[in-house]
């Protein structure tokens, strides 16, 4: 029986050994560093075709890349302006990273168990479902006069309208996810004897998850667009206010410096979340982004 | 042996009609029969003849419109762990490695922590995967993954095994393959087994005994004993006799248009 198994075996052990394993891994390293200089290589090309259009243009309204580095060096280091912005580069990312992940991880806490359930029983579906879709299409920033009547001016009304945004794609991600498992694995778990609580915690909640980091993603890209509209409601500090504060004051290389950070904040909490998702999801072939 | 002529499943009565838009489907037609303890019975029939729904609601799957399912004298209202099922399509979680998956079972009856793996290893070496243990569902063959869901009922402790087309999917090979070792392993141990296929051959290679199904309603139209001597012969005169004897009476139930349905005519 166990020759039988082996010859059984045989194709999957092929795919692993027929390439040896330094080619592989040489391969596998320049198809990494390809794609590394195509993905860093466009960006440095906008910038660019960015300086271009100014030097050519002569416009005195949109800063040249330039003038936006020495501003960054500026907003990171200080040392050149010296105003109320040089060198405060971290206050601003900790403060809106408070108010990002804030809103974030409470819209999750309650999306997903939510959204487990709307999947799952029926009554709560049809009693919620409609109301959801008719509060959905709401866009956040119609919120703003309200959540700064619920919440007064400062960091509470941006935390809810960042959890405003990023409620939505995670309720209605893992809504799908528990809609779209297999119903065999909820019998195959039942006859198995499990059911209840243990059937969510074991069996609707993992089944599910490919969809729910789906949509922990989208929200999470939500998240920081939603910051800089979440700190219009009067805070002094983060990268919205400093946007805000760029606006007001003309400075439009302080503007582009917030935007390139606001940038660079989201994309490396993204690669976190993909690398989660890749490490969560690591039995599931298809959800390697 | 007087124990292995009591009836452990006794199904009584049982009707089953499916609501469509314009009226009621019927999809069996009053069943009867029972199954002893350790009888290994084969349903056949053509697709549609309701064998997959018969065996859906021995599972507890399904709720039959009238009539009752009986295991060991109690009527049944689920899903139990004593009625494993094994589906055609594996049902494997394909988030758990194999050993997590055979151990689904012991773990929700809260054994202790060594217990489940104990009871775990155990069964993935009885299907022969130990070195496969830590693999993930996606990452074995058709064969190997209805292993583990054979491993996964049995480490459960089930007593009655419900086989829904299990062997189906799988290329010609590894089928002959798992229904030599499903026979050792039902020869080993003291399970009942409820097999559904659509193949004859396969029917008279398992069963002690054939329940051939007609559609239009369901209903069990040949109850066959199968008396050929164990391990089976398919190239024995007898083994073949047996064989055109449930083809027979399969073909001979259908309607005309059923038969090129199931690739007869």
């Amino acid at each position: 029986m166990s020759e039988q198994v082996t010859a059984l075996a045989q194709p999957v052990e092929q795919d692993v050994t027929d390439t040896s394993v330094p080619a592989r891994g040489r391969r596998r390293l320049t198809e990494r560093i390809r794609a590394i200089a195509l993905g860093a290589g466009f960006p440095l090309v906008l910038i660019l075709l960015w300086d271009r259009a100014v030097a050519i243009t002569g416009t005195r309204l949109v800063p040249s890349p330039r003038e936006v580095a020495v501003m960054m060096y500026d907003f990171s280091f200080g040392g050149i302006y010296d105003d109320a912005f040089s060198g405060t580069i971290l206050t601003h990312v900790w403060k809106s990273m408070t108010r990002v992940y804030g809103g974030f991880f409470l819209a999750a806490l309650i999306a997903i168990p939510l959204g487990l359930m709307i999947g799952r029983i029926k009554l709560l579906r049809q009693l919620l479902d409609p109301t959801i879709n008719l509060l959905r299409p709401i866009p956040v920033t119609a919120w703003l006069p309200l959540s700064m009547i619920f919440f007064g001016l400062g960091p509470n009304a941006a935390i809810f309208l960042v959890f405003l945004g990023a409620f939505y794609p995670i309720l209605l991600n893992t809504i799908f996810g528990v809609r779209s498992v297999d119903v065999r694995l909820f019998e195959a778990a039942a006859m198995l004897g499990c059911s209840g609580s243990g059937m969510f915690r074991q069996v609707v909640l993992p089944a599910s998850l490919p969809a729910i980091f789906n949509g922990l993603r989208i929200a999470h890209g939500f998240a920081w667009i939603l910051i800089v509209v979440g700190e219009m409601t009067g805070v002094p500090t983060g990268l919205g206010s400093v946007i805000m504060d760029g606006r007001t004051l003309s400075r439009t290389d302080l503007v582009v410096t917030g935007m390139i950070v606001i940038g660079v904040c989201g994309f490396l909490t993204d690669r976190i979340i993909v690398a989660i998702s890749n490490r969560v999801l690591r039995w599931s072939p298809q959800h390697h982004a | 042996m007087p124990e292995s002529k009591r009836p452990q499943v006794v199904i009584r009565g049982v009707t089953k009609r499916f609501p469509v838009a314009d009226g009621d489907i019927e999809a069996l037609a009053r069943i009867d029969t029972a199954i002893r303890q350790r009888e290994f019975v084969c349903l056949i029939g053509a697709s549609g003849c309701g064998k997959s729904t018969m065996l859906r609601i021995v599972a507890g799957f399904e709720e039959p419109t009238t009539g009752e399912v009986l295991v060991d004298g109690k009527p049944i209202t689920g899903p139990g762990s004593d009625r494993g099922m094994v589906f055609q399509d594996y049902a494997l979680f394909p988030w758990m490695t194999v050993r997590k998956n055979v151990a689904f079972g012991p773990r929700q009856r809260q054994l202790p922590h060594g217990e489940v793996d104990r009871i775990a290893g155990e069964y993935v070496k009885l299907v022969g995967l130990e070195r496969f243990a830590d693999r993930y569902p996606s990452q074995l063959s058709g064969g190997m993954k209805q292993r583990v869901a054979i491993a996964r009922v049995l480490a459960n402790d089930a007593s009655i095994l419900l086989m829904d087309e299990p062997f189906g999917a799988l290329d010609a090979l590894t089928r002959e393959q798992l229904q030599r070792e499903l026979l050792q392993i039902w020869s080993r141990s003291p399970v009942t087994i409820l097999f559904v296929t659509h193949s004859v051959e396969e029917a008279a290679l398992l069963a002690d005994r054939v329940l051939v199904m007609s559609a239009g309603p369901g209903r069990i139209a040949s109850d066959i004993d199968v008396e050929l001597p164990r391990p089976r012969d398919v190239a024995s005169p007898e083994f073949n006799a047996v064989r055109r004897d449930l083809a027979r009476r399969l073909t001979s139930h259908m309607m005309p248009r059923d038969l090129a349905a199931a690739g007869v005519a």
